[in-house]
């Protein structure tokens, strides 16, 4: 057992609890005393307190990440998400799988924003560390584990709990309490994927750089400085909204590789908490670049700012309280943390509107209503549409809430969210994003352009005749007919052209403020392969063969899916298709191992080679051990055009633990279109399938025969000494005939065994999987040197597909890929302009 | 600076009331997708009252909750999974204690006989009932966690 790594976790714990409440105190005094002497004291003790925070949590971090990386299978976080075959990258990951992790992944992500807060602004630094360090006091407090003596109230859930605690009630620790399990339960194998490793980070770091914007609009409120706390909480707004929106993508990008349901986005109520902050977020980074330019929207700008952060505390409430158990797929359980969570939003809500209401009066306006012809009304519009677009998604998503608050005034209210979420979403956010199609592309010309109603016709003429004929192109080569569609794909040209005419003329004055214009054309470019990808997804593995594939299966499935036999080509999408077996993936290595190459063990991670090969630049002889992932099939499917082919690698976990078959697809990329294939069902490996009678004949070594119809060579028999789960004594014999049958791709292995132990005769049979042939050595004849080979046959190996076409989904990641590009250029651009202003002295 | 443009002379009420209509349009849309919402929202209900609303001619989607059948030793009983692979069928009891078999066209969920509430989503087709989503209540993970490696 080791204590002293769990023990020393919980006093960092303890200790980061502690040190952030300190420095929220200090920090809080050295913004309100006056006298200057005391003033430096506070500040100078708020900084230490910070960074001892800071210290503690990385503390918190090794100890943890020490427990995983060690197996101390002792401690329920190591147990319950690692095991020993898991490599270090998604040992990693396994830190942020469990809800302690993740809060602790958001401390930390939020423990180096405030150091570099701390660092890089001296003027703000103690009002804004004082919202920085309270924030963090009650993250912390999430994972204290500690019971409050005499109240028997438990704050926060532990990482570091020992698995005797977790688990009081288990016989064996009754029995045993030093009992250590020698491994543990593993991760998800849903989860052991590349986009998990860098997908929660990415996500957790844009939560985090959400308390930035707002400490800054706190401090601005507390200090009176109304019009001062934009300009450093700008470069935040924008690198959080980049972060947030990169970390959402990634996690749609994750679904559409990984899960089956055939898209990226499901408007499952946990991506809904995600995504409408971050509609918000985006409002209030265009409120306050409007204050930059012209003194408008400061009232919208706080707001806004307040808003985000209150809906980020919301959606950590949502998805961490277990409110949203029976309406989302994949929220966490409840450790019990409802309650605090329900604290941690209500304190800085009421506290942040409140003190917003407070100054309201003192809050610089202009009396001037913007016109109509200004660019100030129009960001307003589209602000406007921002927050209407995320309310829409808020308040469905929020149902399970208002049940709650409905049952807290005795009225028992039954509302469930919709049924058919994608249908339900998608009908209003269609529209509104067809209005911020529009509005990007109006925006941003009254933002460069100085227009009036003479000039408007002259500088809009050219743009929306040029988004025409674009747009008249892609309707008719996409074969876009649906109207809204067709309303959807305009917008998203009219942004892209408007944008791309502003782009060029900004290009050559002035590059460094172009981030506006490639965001936008960023959207756009994601507005129209989202219309494509999502409105225009087909189904292309269509039954053409004019029969069932079975008539346990529905109709539907009937017709929307290929039935393929191992090495009979079929034809499908315009290409040929083929079905080559089953494959293996190697745990340590790339490349797949043909399943008929290998022995299967007793162990269901390792196999033993029946022939020489290479893959992955790794070569293996006959009987070498190798490690594989056993939870994992792939299906090595061929597509042939012409010259051209492309081999595609469908996954199967079969897991009975996690309840029958998990699919993952297999995506062939072309440039204009993804075409999506899983598969839809497989032989059953555990089922006894029907063989044949046995047939039976004499061979001798080197002699050819017939098995299932392909030709096979007896090629060798020889005495073995050890059959794999049988004890062979001095008296007792084995030999292992090895027999060679060609298949239409390459050579196939059996290694059939005919023992004598105790004097009774044993067989072993071995299968040619792929084939459909089951070879036994029936008898030995030593007085003719010839030997007895039975053969059975079954149905050849089968799988069954379906595959979906995704026609320009590459415009969706390509405009990601420019949206980011946008931010990160209109990042660079308002932190210089912060930079500067710090060397003039004003911060 | 800003770039009103003041030349073209609005006046002062004029301007008002298009910053009252851009309220009233705000107001109008939030009211609408909060009435839309209420309108498209399912319900949670019963066998019983699921099978009254599929009988009386309403197709709509609805949810269920309740749990999986078990004998009286706590074993999950009555799934039976489809010849595919990729579809079966359970016994479900609702909070009300009547039994339904439920027809769901893929694969088990992950969890899913660890589950200790089901919530299904769908519709009754004649008796019996098919799924087109389940949602799992498992138990907290500090519970249920009495079988370990050794």
């Amino acid at each position: 057992m080791h204590y002293l790594v769990g023990d020393l976790g919980h006093l960092f714990v303890i200790t980061s609890f502690i040190t952030s409440s300190v420095a929220a105190f200090s920090y809080f005094k050295a913004t309100t005393t006056q006298d200057l002497d005391r003033k430096k004291q506070w500040l100078f003790n708020g900084r230490m307190g910070f960074l001892l925070h800071v210290a503690s949590v990385l503390g918190i971090g090794v100890t943890l990440f020490t427990i995983i990386l060690n197996h101390y299978f002792e401690y329920h976080y190591a147990y319950n998400y690692s095991d020993r075959k898991l490599p270090v990258y998604y040992l990693i990951s396994t830190f942020w799988n469990g809800q302690e992790g993740s809060f602790l992944l958001w401390i930390l992500w939020q423990a180096i924003l405030g150091t570099i807060v701390i660092f890089t602004n001296k003027f703000w630094e103690a009002p804004v560390m004082t919202t920085f360090s309270a924030v963090q006091a009650f993250l912390a407090s999430m994972i204290l584990g500690v019971v409050i003596p005499g109240l028997n109230i438990k704050i926060g859930s532990s990482p570091f709990i020992l698995l005797r605690d977790a688990m009081p009630g288990a016989p064996i620790f009754l029995a045993q309490p030093e009992f250590i399990p020698k491994d543990g339960n593993g991760l998800n194998p849903l989860l052991q994927n590349y986009w998990m490793v860098i997908h929660p980070p990415t996500l957790f770091l844009g939560f985090a750089t959400t308390i930035v914007p707002f400490s800054y609009c706190i401090a601005g409120l507390w200090l009176k400085k109304y019009r001062d706390w934009v300009r450093p909480a700008l470069p935040w707004a924008l690198f959080s909204g980049a972060v947030l929106g990169l970390g959402i993508l990634m996690g749609g990008y994750w679904a559409y590789e990984t899960l089956s349901f055939g898209g990226y986005w499901n408007w499952d109520p946990v991506e809904n908490a995600v995504y409408v902050p971050w509609l918000i977020e985006i409002a209030a980074i265009h409120t306050m670049i409007t204050y930059r330019n012209s003194e408008t929207a400061l009232k919208a700008s706080i707001i806004l700012v307040i808003t985000v952060f209150i809906l980020i505390l919301y959606q950590t409430f949502l998805t961490r309280s277990g409110i949203l158990g029976d309406a989302s797929v994949h929220s966490f359980t409840d450790l019990g943390l409802s309650g605090q969570l329900l604290i941690y939003l209500l304190f800085f809500m009421i506290i942040s509107i409140a003190l917003a209401i407070w100054r309201w009066k003192e809050i610089p306006s202009t009396e001037k209503e913007a016109s109509v012809y200004s660019r100030e009304f129009w960001i307003f519009v589209g602000a406007l549409t921002l927050c209407l677009m995320g309310f829409q998604v808020l308040i469905p998503t929020s149902i399970p809430v208002w049940n709650k608050i409905l049952s807290l005034i005795n009225v028992s209210a039954n509302l469930a969210p919709p049924a058919d979420q994608i249908k339900f979403y998608s009908k209003f956010q269609l529209w509104f994003a067809v209005a911020v199609g529009v509005l990007s592309g109006i925006g941003q010309f009254f933002w460069w352009k100085k227009i009036d109603p003479t000039t408007l016709r002259k500088e809009l003429l050219p743009p929306a005749l040029i988004s025409l004929v674009v747009f008249a192109i892609i309707i008719t080569l996409g074969q876009v007919y649906s109207i809204k569609y067709i309303i959807l794909t305009l917008a998203g040209v009219f942004t892209l052209t408007t944008n791309a005419k502003i782009l060029f003329s900004i290009l050559r004055t002035s590059p460094g403020l172009s981030g506006g214009a490639v965001a936008h054309i960023g959207v756009g470019m994601m507005l129209i392969g989202i219309m494509f990808s999502s409105g225009y997804s087909k189904v292309v593995s269509l039954n053409n063969t004019g029969l069932q594939i079975s008539k346990e299966f529905s109709k539907e499935f009937n017709r929307d899916n290929l039935f393929l036999m191992i090495n009979e080509p079929r034809s499908m999408w315009g290409y040929e298709i083929e079905y080559f077996g089953e494959r293996l993936e190697p745990r340590n290595h790339g490349g797949y191992i043909r399943k008929s190459d290998v022995t299967i063990t007793g162990d269901k991670d390792k196999v033993v080679a029946k022939v020489d090969f290479k893959i992955g630049g790794q070569a293996y002889k006959a009987n070498d051990t190798i490690d594989i992932r056993g939870e994992n099939t792939f299906y090595e499917i061929q597509l042939r055009r012409g010259k051209n082919s492309y081999t595609l690698f469908p996954r199967a976990q079969i897991n009975p633990e996690m309840g029958g078959l998990l699919v993952s697809p297999d995506i062939y990329r072309t440039v204009s279109a993804d075409l999506y294939t899983h598969v839809s069902s497989v032989m059953k490996p555990e089922e006894e399938a029907e063989w044949s009678e046995i047939q039976e004949m004499k061979v001798g070594k080197g002699q050819q025969f017939f098995a299932n119809d392909y030709v096979a060579v007896l090629e060798s028999v020889d005495r073995i000494f050890a059959v794999e789960g049988i004890e062979l004594t001095a008296e007792d014999v084995a030999v292992k005939a090895r027999i060679r049958v060609q298949g239409e791709h390459g050579d196939y292995f059996a290694e059939p065994i005919f023992l004598i132990k105790n004097k009774l005769i044993g067989r072993i049979p071995d299968d040619i999987q792929d084939l459909g042939v089951r070879l036994v050595l029936m008898n030995i004849h030593p007085e003719t040197n010839d030997f007895t080979i039975g053969m059975k046959q079954r149905q050849k190996d089968w799988v069954v597909i379906k595959a979906l076409e995704k026609p320009y989904i590459n415009a969706l990641w390509l405009g990601t890929l420019v949206l980011m590009a946008g931010f990160g250029i209109a990042i660079t651009r308002r932190t210089r302009e912060f930079q500067k202003m710090k060397e003039k002295g004003l911060e | 600076m800003p770039s009103f443009d003041t030349s073209i002379g609005v006046s002062g009420a004029f301007i008002m009331k298009k910053s009252h209509i851009l309220v009233l349009v705000v107001i109008a849309a939030a009211i609408a997708i909060i009435v839309s919402t209420a309108g498209d929202a399912s319900t949670y209900v019963d066998f019983d009252q699921a099978l009254t609303l599929s009988t009386s001619g309403n197709s709509n989607e609805i949810h269920v909750v309740g749990q999986l059948k078990k004998d009286a030793q706590g074993n999950i009983i009555g799934i039976h999974e489809g010849d595919d692979r990729v579809s079966f069928s359970f016994i479900m009891v609702d909070d009300k204690g009547k039994e339904q078999t439920v027809l769901y066209d893929q694969p088990m969920p992950a969890d899913f006989t660890r589950s200790e509430k089901v919530v299904v989503i769908g519709s009754y087709d004649h008796d019996s009932f098919k799924a087109s989503k389940i949602l799992l209540k498992c138990p907290s993970k500090y519970q249920d966690e009495k079988k370990i490696n050794v």
